[in-house]
């Protein structure tokens, strides 16, 4: 197999990293980076678990190949806080509002609520759960993880 | 896990370059939603991956002489966000916002979802209706145009050659496009593949149709035009009575199969309920903007 070089910034650090052509970002990040925030469950698409952000966008890191996030811009969840350990409002509103049980789906949906939040700071109910679609949650019920995110929203 | 090649062309030149004489291992990869999931699954011999990503050439979406021309590399995002597509195709605009969820439609690819040929394919029906063209260019640079009800042949099969390319995917303005209408319908709302799917677009005269495209997916072993449906509306005024027929009509040019989301008479059922619902829509909203014309 032809391995590449390939160079990309991961929570604003910037990574020179050999990778194989079949390697999935989601082990990159997990078994190369250290990075184990970002979870692999289904690793078919199916449940958001391994939801990072690419340049802004939020991609699934297990159908996403390594070699072609070359120059991508990432943050995974553990960039998400400040660096000196401040957190992000919605972290601070999912504990808040319990939003977070056994934590798998957490990074995810902090990501997810991260995204919509740049793009429209006044989300509706309904655009947060369309937002969220895409991740599964064996635990709460949804309810709790939409109020963390609402009550991030400008009114 | 796969063995394999990458390939990260830029522009199409360097992606036939990259090609030559290799054609029979080249596997394309766009938004890998499909392609990853599958090759996992399979055990499939070394192949070249030829990641399409980079070529930035088919992403455009255009409209030129009454004909949108959308890059096979579309996302369905971009596709559910464009002004060229929601005006002048809404049905695929309305499609693309069906497909899965915010995280697939971010990566899913309208020419990825066609090569993959699932007879759920969402983008298919408002394709079929919208009587799409799909050019595709192959090695040595043949090019050809195939009409999109040629397109498919079966459960993941297309007329695509080995190494052929979807380069971009066309389609004439309708007369009206306000006068069409497309229906997902799934068994919930979050991910689901469709159990049944309706796409029409109809040329309306006041309460009159004058033409009439009806596409249906999941209901036949691939995406279908419903020609004898078809036929039966056309010439008619929309009532409660030729909905009717229709219906009944359209139960013949299907052959749904029963599988985990529904049986075979469910899809027939909820296939002439949807029909009429889609066409009494498409014909309310033509007439609406015909009589404005007068
Ligand atoms: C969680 C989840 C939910 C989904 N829900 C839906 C749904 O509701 N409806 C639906 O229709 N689909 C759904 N899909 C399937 C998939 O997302 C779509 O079919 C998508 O459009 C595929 O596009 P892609 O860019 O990811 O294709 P890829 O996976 O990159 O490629 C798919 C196939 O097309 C070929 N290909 C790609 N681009 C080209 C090209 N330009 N020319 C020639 N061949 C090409 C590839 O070689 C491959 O065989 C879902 C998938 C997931 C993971
Ligand atoms: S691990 Fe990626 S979607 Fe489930
Ligand atoms: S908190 Fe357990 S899966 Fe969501």
């Amino acid at each position: 197999m032809n391995k590449r070089k390939v160079t990309f910034t991961v929570n604003g650090e910037r990574h020179e990293l050999v990778v194989e052509p079949n390697e999935l970002l989601l082990n990159v990040l997990r078994e190369k980076l250290g990075l184990t925030g970002t979870k692999y469950a289904c690793g078919k698409g199916q449940c958001g678990a391994c939801t990072v952000l690419v340049n802004g966008e939020s991609f699934l890191s297990c159908l996403t190949l390594a070699v072609a996030v070359d120059g991508a811009e990432i943050r995974t969840i553990e960039g998400v806080a400040e660096p000196d350990g401040t957190l992000d409002p919605i972290q601070e509103a999912f504990l808040d509002s319990s939003a977070i049980q056994c934590g798998f789906c957490t990074p995810g949906m902090v990501l997810m609520g991260r995204e919509l939040l740049n793009r429209n700071p006044r989300a509706t109910e309904e655009e947060i759960r369309e937002q969220i679609k895409g991740n599964l949650c064996r635990c709460t019920g949804y309810f709790s993880i939409v109020r963390a995110i609402k009550s991030c929203c400008e009114k | 896990m796969i063995e394999a090649e990458y390939v990260a062309p830029s522009n199409l030149g360097e992606l036939f370059k990259s090609i030559e004489g290799r054609a029979e291992r080249v596997k394309f990869v766009a938004g890998c939603t499909n392609v990853l999931p599958d090759l996992r699954a399979q055990n499939p011999a070394p192949m070249l991956l030829v990641d399409l990503t980079g070529i930035e050439e088919l992403r455009r979406i255009e409209e030129n002489n009454g004909v949108i021309s959308i890059g096979s590399l579309a996302t369905m995002t971009e596709l559910a966000a464009s002004e060229i597509i929601r005006t002048h195709g809404p049905i695929l605009a309305s499609a693309a916002r069906a497909l899965g969820n915010p995280l697939t439609r971010n990566r899913a690819t309208i020419g990825g979802n066609i090569a993959d040929a699932s007879p759920a394919a969402d983008t298919a029906p408002p394709l079929l209706a919208l009587e799409a063209t799909i050019h595709t260019e192959g090695a040595s640079h043949a090019k050809r145009e195939i009409p999109v009800e040629e397109f498919f042949i079966g459960p993941n099969q297309t007329v695509l050659n080995q190494g052929e390319l979807i380069t971009r995917i066309t389609f004439p303005i309708p007369k009206d496009p306000s006068a069409s209408s497309h229906i997902k319908f799934g068994l919930r709302n979050a991910m689901a593949i469709s159990v049944v799917s309706v796409a029409v677009v109809l040329e309306m005269q006041g309460n009159l149709c004058h033409r009439a495209r009806i596409a249906l997916g999941s209901v036949a072993p691939k995406p279908i035009r419903a020609y004898l449906t078809e036929k039966e509306l056309e010439g008619r005024k929309i009532t409660e009575e030729v909905l009717e027929s229709c219906a009944e009509v359209v139960k013949k040019e299907i052959s749904p199969i029963t599988d985990i989301r529904a049986s075979a008479q469910y899809r027939e059922h909820v296939t002439g309920v949807l029909l009429k619902r889609a066409l009494w829509q498409a014909a309310r909203e033509g007439e609406n903007s015909t009589n404005g014309n007068i």
